[in-house]
C-alpha cells in the first residue's frame, strides 16, 4: 500500500535535515504504529507524505500503490486515497463543516471520474457517521473546527476520514489532548474502518491509544530514522521503560 | 475664504460644462448646493479626504469612456419579486419600469414633484447632504444635489409587500449620469431598497434617507461589473428613535468607485449597520468612506468592510465613528479587512474614533493579509483542488460582510455573483 524508501527530507528555508533515511512499508489490511520522542520527525513524515509546502526531499521515494506520491499535488494524493488526520486540525472561519466535507468528497469523486454524491445521500451518510462519533448537528453546521474543543477537533478528523473512505490513513497523534472516553470514540471510529483493503499508520507518543487500536507492527522513530521495528510488545516496552533504553540500545 | 488657484480653476472648468436644471421645487436647494460647491471647490489631490483616491476623472468635464460588459449571467435580483424602476444611462425609462404603484409607498420622479408647492421631499432634497458637509466637505455630493438630472422620491408610509428595485443600466460608452433619490420612511414603516447595475460610464449618485422613529430600511446594492466604469456615490442617512438602517454593498470590478455613507443617529436606540464586500482585479480602485455620528443614547452602529484584491488592485477604507457628548451607551463596531491575492495589490485603511462621551463601547480593527496557507493545505489535503480551495477561502473571508444581509435569498444572489467573479478568474 504505502512504500517509503530511504526518505531524506530537509526544511526548504533552513539547512536543517529532519528525516535521515526513513524506510517503511505498510501493507493493505495492516495497522502500523510509529512511536518516538518529540521532535523525532513523525509529523514531518506525515506532512511530506501528504504534500505540505516547506519541505524538500533530498533523497528517497514514497509510493502509494505504486504511484509516486512525491510527484503529486496534495489534492491528487487525497483523491488517490491518502488521508492525514492532523495533529493540529485547522480552523477555517467562514466555511461550514458540512460544506467543507461535501466539497472535499465531491472533489475527490470528480477527480476519480465518479459521480458526485447527491445532497440527500450525503446528508444521510454524514448524519449517520456523525452520530456514531457523537458529533451533534450543531457541530456539523459550525465553521470547520472553529470553537471546537480539542476532542471535538479530533473526532471531526475521524468523521472526515470515515466520509472520505481513504485507502491509506495516517493519524498524527490523534490521541493527544483526548480524555479516555473521547479516545475510545476515536478508536472505535478507526476500528470500524479497518478492513483488508486499507492501511493505517498511527503516529502516537503514548502507548495508550494502541490499547484500543491494536497495531500489527510498531516502529520507533528517533532523530529522523526508524530505529527499531517490532510487534505490539514494543509499544509496551516503551510504556514501561520510556525511550531511553531503546535509544541507548540502538546507538 | 478664497479657494486656492488650482481648485478654483478645476471648479470653474467643471461648472462651465454643467447647467442647473430649471426645475421648480428643488430649485432653491439646487442653488444653495451650487453655492456650497463654489465655496468648497471640487476635491483635489491635496485634500486629506482624497489622499488615497484620485478625484481627477470624477471632476473632469467629460466622463472618460467606458465599455459595457456582459458577463453572461442572469440579471441581478432576477428571481426576486420586486418593483422595478429602471434608469438607462441615468435617465428614467418608463417602458422598462413597472408602474410606480405599490401599497404602503408613494413613488414619484423628482422631476414630477417639482411643480407642486408643498411636498415632503422639499424638506429632504439637499437637506441631509447639506448637514453632511460638516465636519468634512463632500463637494461631489453638493454637485449632485445641484445638477442631478433625474431620480425618485420614495415615501414609505407602510410596509410594502416587495422591495423597490432601482436598476441602473449602462448603454452608452460615454454616458455621464447624475441621479439623486430621496427616501422618507415614516414611523413604524419598513422597506427594502435594492440597487444594481453599472449605471453609466461615470455615475454620480446621491441618496438621502430619512428614517422616522421606529422605521426600518434595508438596502442591498450590487454595483455593476463593467470594468472601466467610474462611480462616486453618497448615501446620507438620518435615523430617528428606535429606527433601523441596514445597508450592504457588493462591488465587482469598475476602474474607480468611491462610496460614501454619512450616517447620523439622532434618536435613542437607533441601529445602523453598513457593510460592503468588494472584489477587484487589476485596474480597480475601490474606496469606502464612512462617517457615523452617534448623537443619541443607546445607539448601535456596525461597519463591516471586506475587500478582495488581486493583480495590482487597490482598496481604500476611511471609516469614522464620532460619538458626540451625551451619546452614552453607544455601541460602535468597525472592521475593515482586505485579502490580497498577490503582492501587487494594496489596501489603505484609515479607521478613526472620536469619542466625547464616557460610557461607550467602541472597537475597530483593520487587517490586510494573504490567503491562509495552512487552511489552504488543509483543504487540499482533503482533495479540494488549489483553485477551488482558494475560492472557498475567499468566499469565507467575505462571509462576515455578506452575513449582514438579513434576507437570505438576497444574500444567496450576492454569493452567486461572487462565485461568478471567481470562476471567471483562473
Ligand atoms: N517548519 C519547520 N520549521 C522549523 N523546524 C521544523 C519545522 N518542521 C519541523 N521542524 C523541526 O523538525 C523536527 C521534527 O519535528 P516534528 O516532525 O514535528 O517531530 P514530531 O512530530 O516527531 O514531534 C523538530 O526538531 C522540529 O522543530
Ligand atoms: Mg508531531
Amino acid at each position: 500500500m504505502l512504500t517509503i524508501k530511504n526518505l531524506h527530507v530537509k526544511l526548504e528555508e533552513e539547512d536543517k535535515q529532519i528525516l535521515k533515511g526513513v524506510d517503511l512499508t505498510v501493507e493493505a489490511g495492516k495497522v502500523h504504529a510509529i512511536m518516538g520522542p518529540n521532535g523525532s520527525g513523525k509529523s514531518t513524515l506525515s506532512y511530506v507524505l501528504s504534500g505540505r509546502d516547506g519541505y524538500e526531499v533530498t533523497e528517497g521515494s514514497a509510493e502509494l500503490e505504486g504511484m509516486d506520491l512525491l510527484e503529486m499535488e496534495p489534492e491528487e494524493r487525497a483523491a488517490a486515497g491518502l488521508f492525514l488526520a492532523f495533529q493540529y486540525p485547522v480552523e477555517i472561519p467562514g466555511v461550514g463543516n458540512m460544506t467543507f466535507l461535501r466539497t472535499a468528497l465531491n472533489a475527490q469523486r470528480k477527480a476519480r471520474g465518479e459521480e458526485e454524491l447527491s445532497a440527500a445521500d450525503f446528508l444521510k451518510e454524514v448524519r449517520a457517521k456523525a452520530k456514531t462519533l457523537k458529533i451533534d448537528a450543531d457541530m456539523l453546521k459550525r465553521p470547520v473546527n472553529v470553537g471546537f474543543s480539542g476532542g471535538e477537533k479530533k473526532r471531526n478528523e475521524i468523521l472526515q476520514m470515515a466520509m472520505l473512505a481513504p485507502k491509506m490513513c495516517i493519524l498524527d497523534e490523534t490521541d493527544s489532548g483526548l480524555d479516555v472516553d473521547a479516545m475510545k470514540l476515536v478508536a472505535e471510529g478507526v476500528n470500524a474502518l479497518r478492513d483488508a483493503g486499507r492501511g493505517f499508520l498511527v503516529i502516537t507518543h503514548y502507548q495508550r491509544l494502541l490499547d484500543h487500536i491494536k497495531p500489527d507492527v510498531v516502529h520507533i522513530m528517533a532523530d529522523g530514522r526508524i530505529v527499531k521495528t517490532g510487534g505490539p510488545e514494543l509499544a509496551l516496552e516503551v510504556e514501561n521503560n520510556g525511550y531511553a533504553d531503546i535509544l541507548a540500545e540502538v546507538n | 475664504m478664497a479657494l486656492p488657484a488650482q481648485k478654483l480653476t478645476a471648479t470653474e472648468t467643471l461648472l462651465s460644462s454643467l447647467s442647473l436644471p430649471t426645475a421648480g421645487c428643488t430649485r432653491a436647494a439646487r442653488e444653495a448646493a451650487l453655492a456650497r460647491l463654489q465655496e468648497m471647490g471640487v476635491p483635489g489631490r491635496r485634500d486629506e479626504y482624497w489622499k488615497y483616491t484620485r478625484p481627477d476623472t470624477l471632476i473632469a468635464p467629460e466622463a472618460p469612456s467606458a465599455a459595457t460588459f456582459d458577463a453572461g449571467e442572469p440579471m441581478m435580483f432576477d428571481a426576486v419579486e420586486r418593483l422595478k424602476i429602471v434608469f438607462v444611462d441615468g435617465v428614467f425609462d418608463a417602458e422598462a419600469s413597472d408602474p410606480l404603484e405599490l401599497e404602503g409607498v408613494q413613488i414619484e420622479r423628482i422631476e414630477d414633484i417639482c411643480c407642486k408647492d408643498i411636498h415632503w421631499a422639499k424638506d429632504l432634497y439637499g437637506v441631509l447632504e447639506a448637514r453632511g458637509q460638516a465636519p468634512v466637505p463632500r463637494p461631489l455630493a453638493a454637485l449632485n444635489t445641484a445638477f442631478a438630472a433625474d431620480g425618485v422620491a420614495i415615501h414609505v408610509t407602510g410596509t410594502p409587500s416587495k422591495p423597490i428595485s432601482l436598476i441602473y443600466q449602462h448603454a452608452s460608452e460615454t454616458s455621464d449620469a447624475i441621479l439623486h433619490h430621496v427616501i422618507r420612511v415614516e414611523s413604524g414603516a419598513e422597506v427594502t431598497i435594492l440597487e444594481n447595475g453599472p449605471a453609466a460610464s461615470r455615475f454620480n449618485k446621491c441618496m438621502e434617507i430619512d428614517i422616522a422613529d421606529g422605521g426600518t430600511l434595508h438596502h442591498v446594492r450590487a454595483q455593476g461589473r463593467d470594468h472601466e466604469r467610474r462611480a462616486v456615490t453618497h448615501i446620507f442617512t438620518r435615523l430617528g428613535e428606535g429606527s433601523v438602517y441596514k445597508s450592504f454593498t457588493l462591488t465587482v470590478n469598475g476602474v474607480l468607485t468611491r462610496n460614501e455613507q454619512v450616517i447620523e443617529l439622532t434618536g435613542d436606540d437607533a441601529v445602523a449597520h453598513v457593510a460592503g464586500a468588494c472584489v477587484g482585479d487589476g485596474d480597480f480602485h475601490h474606496d469606502d468612506t464612512v462617517f457615523i455620528t452617534h448623537d443619541a443614547v443607546g445607539c448601535e452602529s456596525r461597519q463591516v468592510f471586506k475587500k478582495v484584491l488581486r493583480n495590482g488592485a487597490t482598496g481604500v477604507f476611511q471609516g469614522k465613528i464620532l460619538v458626540k457628548p451625551g451619546a452614552q451607551k453607544t455601541d460602535g463596531y468597525q472592521i475593515s479587512q482586505s485579502l490580497l491575492l498577490d503582492d501587487d495589490s494594496q489596501f489603505l485603511a484609515k479607521p478613526e474614533l472620536e469619542i466625547y462621551a464616557d460610557d461607550v463601547a467602541c472597537s475597530h480593527g483593520s487587517t490586510s493579509g494573504a490567503i491562509d496557507e495552512t487552511a489552504l493545505f488543509y483543504l487540499r489535503s482533503r482533495g479540494v483542488p488549489h483553485k477551488e480551495a482558494t475560492n472557498l477561502l475567499t468566499l469565507a473571508f467575505l462571509a462576515e460582510a455578506v452575513d449582514e444581509i438579513e434576507d437570505k435569498s438576497l444574500a444567496e444572489d450576492i454569493v452567486s455573483r461572487l462565485d461568478g467573479w471567481l470562476a471567471r478568474r483562473t
